[in-house]
């Protein structure tokens, strides 16, 4: 058991090192999701209500789409050089692999976009609740879109340039995330318009948690699934 | 230190391998000790054979059995079999000793501070150990992938042609180095073309399928 404990946090060490060394991986999803999000005003004009309105639904698609750059890379690289049949070979189930992956990859993707949220986030004449609200539903469904994102990437890991598989085979996961979460901002600012208290904990909250636990499991059952049918 | 292991017995194995059979009732032993040489031509399916016995290839039948046993836990397999195959599975961007170092923990290695000099020295890279492994040769990548065999002990080494890209020196150096392993009661299973010098080997030949149709 120790070993296990030890090869899960090893590995997520691994690749945060792997990040930080060669990875251009983070860096480059923040300059896409300021990109897009920046992009925004310019199309739609000076409407500041209009922006504050689909400033949150906005920077969540923003930020789906971001994090979808490097997912097809999430297992393909240790695949590609050789790695894999290696890390087959330790005390390591392989769900527990997938779930250090994603952690891993949560890490070094979902959080430096979260770190740019905000800042990002005024440019769309946000308000405060919503801002908060924006927030606080990224902490709460990434790490879901990631470990659905890792079924994905294990079934597609040995095909060739497989991020449009990738994006198609998992986006259908991605769409509930996106409602519950989008619709919890919007019960939040109205409630707030209202004058009334906002109060966290309604269905639309509870909907994205269970979404993000439902994953938990999922996830690194089905992305182990995929990993052993493209092992051979 | 002396492995405990006693014997790999291969009975009955069938591998397919996209919708092909790669290997059909094929039956073997390998004592403790022992160093089993396969032969065959390309294609013959020596690599697939390997993975199987790595577990890394479902077996569509017969069984490979340790000592009697199946290896289905992943850390029965992991006290039990070191793999190298053709891809070296090395970082380009982590330095020689930090390849290493991940291996090390990954595989469940003693965890304070590992002392990776044993490895490091088997095949003379102690004097690469700060260089980032993208600024090696080829005959240096290999000797760095062969290096991880010694970072934690296993019994069964599954070794893919070895000796690819190795110069003459280096190839008496790892055929040292499975001698000394199959001296302390390892076993080494190594497909190859190539004639090491090692001291308890056996050959195993292995035939196409589609030869034997053709």
């Amino acid at each position: 058991m120790a070993g296990t404990a030890q090869a899960f946090q090893s590995l997520i060490k691994r690749d945060l090192k792997l990040a930080g060394r060669s990875g251009t991986g983070g860096l480059l999803a923040v300059f896409f999701f300021a990109l897009v999000v920046t992009m925004v005003p310019f199309g739609l004009g000076p409407d500041l209500k209009l922006l504050a309105r689909i400033a949150p639904g906005m920077i969540w698609v923003a930020f789906i789409l971001s994090s979808l750059l490097s997912l097809d890379r999430l297992f393909q690289t240790d695949f590609e050089d050789g790695s894999f049949d290696l890390m087959v070979l330790s005390p390591l189930p392989m769900e527990a692999l997938v779930l250090a992956k994603c952690v891993a990859h949560w890490l070094t993707n979902a959080v430096p976009l979260l770190i740019a949220t905000p800042v990002l986030a005024l440019l769309l004449n946000i308000d405060g609740v919503s801002m908060g609200m924006v927030i606080l539903t990224l902490v709460v469904g990434t790490p879901g879109l990631t470990l659905m994102g890792a079924i994905g990437a294990a079934l597609t890991v040995g095909v060739r340039r497989g991020g449009l598989l990738v994006a198609l085979l998992i986006m259908p996961l991605y769409v509930p995330v996106v409602i519950f979460a989008v619709g919890s901002v919007e019960a939040a600012r109205e409630a707030a318009q209202l004058g009334q208290p906002v109060d966290i904990f309604e269905p639309n909250f509870f909907f994205l948690m269970a979404l993000t636990l439902g994953a938990g499991v999922l996830g690194p059952l089905a992305g182990a699934a995929g990993l052993r049918l493209n092992l051979s | 230190m002396t492995y405990s292991l006693a014997k790999l017995t291969v009975d009955g194995l069938t591998v397919e391998r996209g919708g092909r059979t790669v290997l059909s009732d094929l039956s073997f032993s390998c004592a403790a000790g022992q160093a089993l040489i396969i032969r065959g031509a390309n294609g013959s399916g020596k690599s697939t054979l390997l993975r199987a016995l790595a577990t890394l290839l479902e077996i569509k039948a017969g069984s490979v059995l340790l000592d009697g046993l199946e290896l289905e836990e992943p850390d029965e397999r992991a006290e039990h079999i070191h793999y190298l195959g053709h891809l070296d599975g090395i970082k380009t961007a982590l330095t020689v000793e930090e390849n290493l170092a991940i291996w090390h923990a990954y595989y469940g290695g003693a965890p304070a501070h590992p002392d990776l000099s044993p490895a490091l020295r088997a095949f003379d890279l102690a004097r690469l150990r700060d260089l980032p492994a993208q600024y090696l040769s080829a005959g240096q990548k290999k000797r760095l992938a062969l290096s991880r065999l010694l970072v934690v002990p296993r019994p069964l080494w599954c070794l893919d042609e070895p000796s690819v890209s190795l110069d003459q020196h280096n190839k008496g150096l790892l055929s040292d180095l499975i001698n000394q392993h199959t001296a302390v009661g390892g076993i080494a299973i190594i497909p190859s073309h190539e004639d090491l010098p090692l001291a308890h080997a056996l050959e195993l030949r292995i035939d196409t399928v589609d030869r034997k149709a053709a």
